[in-house]
């Protein structure tokens, strides 16, 4: 009697586990085409944008969620997850460097106080994810603080990582450079803004989400 | 002026995660560079990330912050600089994190040299080590 009831609460959660839509984040420095990223993956799957794209940094500051995106891939396969677009994560945030980017002092210095907000978020959402994509720009050195940090934050939480280096159509851009930083994962050269590769980023994501 | 702080592993062993940050951050908020023997795990990175995001306003900028892997080889001026500093203080090989004010490291990466005058004048002389140990023990 015991084990019956047991085994009904067992297949009950997994119903439960089973209607609970998957959290894919994109987390990564600011400017690296999180955001980006984001509004190509909705569009193309839901006709629908994410968020604004700047060329100044920290134009994310609070979280956006795109619910119940559906992919499809190879062989009829599907998966479904809720996008998470995250505020690119700093160690430092100073007003004036927005001031070069024709801010005026007051909005500068609203942009970097919603911007530690946008950073504290971003962590502390780092525990609600159930897959992450780290978004790194391929054209800067993959070995800065932030990015050691992010990675070696998920792999202490055990939650699947996908790294993208993007921005491929920059003749800078060393997609190779990021493979040797980090060995231990699957690692997907693109360009979100041009659209380069964006298949075998799908694939991946089948490969990385179970 | 820079001054650089040198936190021995023993000093803070006990201390949980968020009184470590603390003094990690009180000092970096005196524009030290901190050396802290040992790495933080990465749950404390994050937290320090995020208690250094509450602590920004006109005087603090944030951390540059830096783990020295003794495995892994890079050049940037940190890294040179944490090699050298490291080596000549501790000795240390299990890894150093160094954690400094942003403002501070700025200035240095626009200016090196001010790293080369610290690194060849100050640290191998034992008395600018004293100096700085005698300070943290007040
Ligand atoms: N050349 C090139 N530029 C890109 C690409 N993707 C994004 N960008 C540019 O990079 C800048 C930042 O893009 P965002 O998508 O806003 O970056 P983000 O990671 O969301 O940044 P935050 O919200 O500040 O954390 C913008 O100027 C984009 O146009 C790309 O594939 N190639
Ligand atoms: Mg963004």
């Amino acid at each position: 009697m015991i084990k019956k009831v047991k085994g009904f609460f067992r297949g009950l959660l997994s119903i439960f586990r089973k209607k609970k839509h998957i959290k894919l984040g994109l987390y990564g420095p600011p400017n690296a085409g999180k955001t980006t990223l984001a509004n190509k993956i909705s569009m193309d799957w839901l006709g629908e944008s994410v968020g604004i794209v700047s060329k100044i940094p920290h134009e994310t500051r609070e979280i956006q969620v795109k619910e119940r995106i559906e992919i499809k891939g190879k062989g009829g396969k599907k998966i479904s997850f809720n996008l998470v677009d995250t505020p690119g994560i700093a160690t430092r945030i100073d007003y004036e460097d927005f001031l070069k980017y024709k801010l005026n002092k007051t909005e500068a210095k609203k942009r970097a106080k919603e911007a530690t907000k946008g950073v504290i978020e971003a962590i502390k959402w780092l525990d609600n994810m159930d897959c992450v994509v780290v978004v790194l720009d391929a054209t800067l050195n993959p070995y800065s603080q932030v990015n050691l940090t992010i990675i070696g934050n998920l792999a202490a939480r055990e939650i699947p990582v996908l790294v993208i280096g993007n921005k491929i159509d920059l003749k800078k851009a060393k997609v190779k450079n990021i493979e040797n930083a980090f060995p231990q994962y699957k690692v997907v050269g693109l360009s979100a803004e041009k659209g380069i590769n964006i298949e075998e980023f799908y694939d991946a994501l089948f490969e990385v989400i179970k | 002026m820079l001054t650089l702080q040198f936190v021995a592993h023993a000093e803070i062993k006990k201390l949980s995660s968020g009184e470590k940050i603390n003094r990690i951050l009180n000092l970096v908020k005196e524009d030290k560079i901190v050396l802290v023997e040992g790495r933080l795990k990465p749950m404390e990175e994050t937290e320090l990330i995020q208690r250094t995001m509450e602590g920004i306003n006109k005087n603090f900028k944030g951390i540059e912050l830096c783990t020295v892997y003794p495995e892994i080889k890079r050049e940037s001026v940190m890294d040179k600089f944490t090699r050298s500093v490291a080596s000549a203080l501790t000795g240390v090989r299990s890894g150093l994190t160094v954690i400094g004010p942003a403002t501070v490291i700025k200035e240095i990466k626009r200016d090196p040299n001010k790293i080369q005058l610290l690194t060849t004048n100050g640290l191998n002389r034992k008395r600018s080590y004293r100096l700085i140990g005698k300070k943290r023990r007040r």
